[in-house]
């Protein structure tokens, strides 16, 4: 039986299956491409084919219009397919709409690459498929073991008892435009909120496209700066980079929340002027990515992105042999401010502060 | 109520920038909780209750006894506050069905517990807590909260909730120790306003606010005084039949630090001035005062090395006649009587600086270069001594910051919420290095002064120029200019350049200059001042 590491190997494009001739998630346009999930450090626009589940291929066609691929093929979870003398499967992995892992098998020998995954519950997605296989390829952006999400219903909790602390002050709220936003509306209806809920206008397209994907969500209304009586006690879900931005500091008095992963350590969250972190994550915490790997039965597993150093160790305490790959272009610098999926801002600046040349680095 | 509320409401403090909004959660916490835990919470959130029970090193003890130490350390590394990073690492044991404590029952327990089983309480503890509860207790145990609440933000805040008046509530505050069961009961209606009696009481201070060049220019030098303004530490001594206290600006008691001047406030009083170390009559730079801050006690080493005494500013009780409604110069004569009358010793009166035109006071401003003088305060004639700041009535106007470019040297973490970042920087003037070539010697330190955004900048700057680290220090290529402003200039015998800044801080990063153009330390040496008093 071949080893993975014979017929899947990283490459400055990306992870490339040999005998089947495709990349996935490739970081630059490629002939073929597999994109497990829609999120823009994965799906890259430009390539010559693409396969992916018809969820992520509409999210990439609303994102990228024409630069979703030349063509496109879907692939229902769950169906195999051929590819050169490789077999493929698409297997949700839990983390947005349409998320997949994709599992490979060539002469007796499987990997799966899982993209992005999460293993809490997400009514806008379906649930992660744990698979066995011999060699298991798995994020690490949460790969510190003081990273651990809590429910994310004792979160959402949190805003609304804010809401009723501060009930003329519009909270907005930071969350990325794929996945995050969708989740935390459902979560909020989930809770009780049945109040319209106001889109920054970054977030309007994608939740039109998840309820025309059958994910409803309830009454959504355009947040307009100008009708700021109206946004009094409202929620509003905005992009994170725009939390930072005019944009939100000419709201009513409005508390500034930011949901994700990161919110979980309060010294980062801080410097960044959020006023109520909320720690919602689409990634696996610690907990999640070593159960997962178990789960599995990998005898090895390659590290995709994040911290592979303490996933690996965790790994090798057990007798899992861990291999970091290091590829380019996914998840963010480690040593930023608010290390975060595509469309973060940089560190809250003063206002008025003069802008400062980026930092060059003398390695 | 449990830590777990305390530890929500310190979470949203921790956040919340606007005092308004502060204000809303503190009052929310008095609406929403139980006697006694509303005011221990209270205590603890103004620091008049601290505990230090625990060390760090017995917290990281205790994280480490429950998981792997390479994962602790690369955590620790990432997270950088090592209370924060016990918070979230602390792995939640399954079957824990315990309460979690409440605030008072930590507080009693902590009292009764011997020392060698607090670890395992404080283990049995943070089992039953989820992580912003757990980050609650340890903060609390080692006596590191720092949530910028002050006393007096809280004292507004049960003002606002109650509609009693705060002047009210500041004059009662230190008669009546935590959890303040007797105040929340007068607030609550269910009990007379209670009676300090004789007890030293805190009274509130009137401050002064920066005078701006408008103001200077509508100031009328007749209706004005003037007087140094001293730089030590603001005091209000009060002593009578109840007892003798000294109180910082914010009214801590810091009594026990001071034993010589309570000895000698044998008299029944309350007095405004500045503590100072002043040795045979001559002010001593704040480095000096700074060696009997922050203690609890002093040694007689310490006393002699370094005698503490009393400028004092204003007299606000004689006896039991409170002097604050008369007009400032009818209460300045008091004071000079006063002083006459009771000479007591290591005190000594601010004296008053007379002058005829702006243009003349702002000349003495500008000649005063002592170490020990600030700047000037300017008092209105006719002003009552209110609490707070109320503009129009003190106005301080301090000496303009002297400036230096200096190279960047060293950085390291900061604490609390700066401890992810490189925040604390040392820096440095060059000096021939007696072999004909040039060197670089540290002259200070500062973490202030910049912008979040600069400060991110800097950080990414040290992680990306690092040529060495000592623990948790990095050493840096000698390429950064900083632009650093301070105070003033002292000789000192324990920096390696022979010089001590006063309140340094960046005022810049001057990347469009070269490290070689940096100052030099004899730029620097032109500043320091002499170190005898001007008076
Ligand atoms: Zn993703
Ligand atoms: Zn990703």
């Amino acid at each position: 039986m071949p080893h993975p590491e014979t017929w899947l190997r990283p490459t400055p494009s990306g992870l490339f299956c040999e005998p089947g001739g495709f990349y996935i998630d490739p970081g630059r346009p490629v002939e073929r491409a597999v994109v497990t999930h829609g999120h823009a450090d994965h799906a890259r626009p430009g390539h010559a084919a693409v396969l992916a589940t018809p969820e992520t291929l509409a999210i990439m066609r609303a994102r990228m219009g024409q630069g979703a691929g030349a063509t496109q093929q879907p692939l229902r979870y769950g169906e195999a397919l051929r590819l050169g003398e490789v077999t493929l499967r698409l297997v949700p992995a839990g983390h947005v709409l349409g998320s997949a892992q994709v599992v490979l098998e060539w002469r007796g020998s499987r990997a799966v690459v899982s993209g992005d995954y999460k293993r809490q519950a997400d009514a806008t997605c379906a649930p992660f498929e744990p698979v066995t296989c011999d060699v298991f390829v798995t994020e690490a952006t949460f790969a510190l073991p003081v990273f651990r999400h809590p429910p994310p219903a004792q979160e959402i909790a949190k805003l609304l008892h804010s809401l009723t602390l501060f009930p003329e002050r519009t909270h907005v709220v930071g969350c990325y435009a794929l996945g995050k936003c969708q989740r935390l509306i459902t979560l909020l209806r989930a809770a009780g909120w049945d109040r319209p809920l106001h889109l920054h206008g970054a977030q309007q397209t994608l939740c039109r496209l998840y309820e025309e994907l059958g994910v409803p969500l309830g009454e959504l209304l355009p947040a307009t700066v100008a009708n700021k009586a109206a946004l009094k006690g409202a929620i509003v879900l905005a992009p994170p980079s725009a939390i930072a931005d005019r944009w939100a500091r000419r709201l009513a008095e409005p508390v500034t929340a930011v949901a994700s992963g990161w919110m979980r350590v309060r010294q980062r969250a801080r410097t960044r002027g959020v006023e109520l972190p909320l720690v919602i994550s689409d990634h696996a915490d610690w907990d999640e990515l070593n159960r997962t790997i178990d789960e599995t039965g990998a005898p090895e597993v390659w590290v995709t992105h994040g911290r592979d150093d303490a996933l690996i160790h965790a790994l090798a305490l057990r007798g899992i042999r861990g291999r970091a790959l290091h590829l380019i272009g996914l998840g963010e610098d480690e040593d930023d401010a608010l290390p975060a999926e595509p469309g973060a801002s940089p560190i809250l600046a003063e206002p008025g502060a003069a802008p400062l040349p980026a930092p060059e680095a003398t390695a | 109520m449990s830590v777990a509320a305390f530890a929500e409401l310190l979470e949203r403090l921790v956040f919340t920038p606007g005092r308004n909004a502060k204000l809303a959660l503190l009052r929310d916490w008095f609406a929403t909780q139980p006697d006694p835990e509303r005011g221990i919470g209270l205590a603890a959130l103004t620091e008049e209750l601290v505990f230090s029970v625990a060390k760090p090193a017995m917290i990281r003890d205790l994280a480490a006894g429950r998981t792997d130490p390479v994962l602790l350390a690369l955590s620790h590394d990432y997270v950088g506050d090592l209370a924060e990073t016990v918070a979230l690492i602390w792995p939640e044991r399954q079957g824990v069905n315990a309460p979690p404590p409440l605030l008072s029952e930590v507080v009693e327990a902590l009292e009764v517990t011997p020392k060698a089983e607090l670890p395992t309480l404080i283990a049995g503890w943070l089992d039953t807590l989820d992580s912003s509860g757990r980050l609650a207790l340890i903060k609390l145990i080692t006596g590191g909260l720092r949530v910028g609440v002050s006393g007096r933000l809280a004292r507004v805040a049960l003002a606002e909730w109650s509609g009693q008046p705060v002047e009210a509530l500041e004059e009662l505050w230190h008669g009546i120790p935590p959890p303040y069961g007797p105040i929340f009961d007068w607030l609550e209606g269910r009990a007379p306003m209670p009676d300090p009696r004789d007890a030293p009481v805190f009274r509130p201070l009137m401050l002064a606010h920066p005078l701006e060049d408008k103001d200077l220019a509508a100031l009328d030098p007749a209706a004005w005084r003037a007087e140094w303004k001293w730089d030590g530490i603001r005091v209000q001594l009060t002593a009578g039949p109840g007892g003798r206290r000294i109180w910082s600006r914010g009214g801590e008691d810091v009594s026990a630090a001071f034993p010589e001047i309570l000895a000698a406030m044998d008299f029944h009083a309350v007095l405004d001035g500045e503590l100072l170390v002043i040795r045979d009559g001559a002010v001593a730079p704040f480095a000096d005062l700074q060696q009997r801050l922050n203690r609890k006690t002093a040694g007689p080493k310490l006393q002699k090395d370094h005698p503490a005494g009393v400028r004092l500013y204003d007299l606000l009780f004689d006896g039991g006649e409170d002097l604050r409604p008369l007009p400032f110069d009818a209460r300045r004569a008091r004071l000079e009587a006063w002083v006459e009358r009771h000479a007591p010793p290591r005190m000594d009166l601010s004296a008053q600086i007379a002058f005829a035109s702006v243009a003349q006071l702002g000349e003495v401003r500008d000649g005063a270069r002592a170490a020990s003088i600030e700047g000037l305060m300017l008092k209105r004639a006719d002003s009552a001594y209110v609490a707070g700041r109320q503009k129009g009535l003190w106005w301080k106007w301090k000496r303009d910051p002297l400036s230096i470019d200096a190279v960047l040297m060293y950085a390291q973490r900061g604490h609390g919420k700066r401890s992810s970042f490189y925040s604390d920087y040392t820096f440095g003037l060059w000096r021939p290095d007696g072999e004909g070539g040039e060197e670089l010697v540290p002259i200070g330190k500062a973490y202030s002064g910049y912008t979040d955004e600069e400060l991110g900048w800097l950080d990414r700057w040290i992680r990306n120029h690092t040529t060495g680290r000592f623990g948790p220090v990095r050493e840096v290529e000698k390429a950064l200019v900083l632009e650093v402003i301070f105070d003033a200039a002292q000789l000192s015998g324990r920096h390696k350049s022979g010089v001590a800044l006063r309140f340094p801080r960046i005022a810049r990063i001057r990347t469009d200059k070269p490290a070689s153009e940096a100052d030099r330390l004899e730029n620097l040496m032109a500043y320091v001042e002499s170190r005898e008093a001007v008076d």
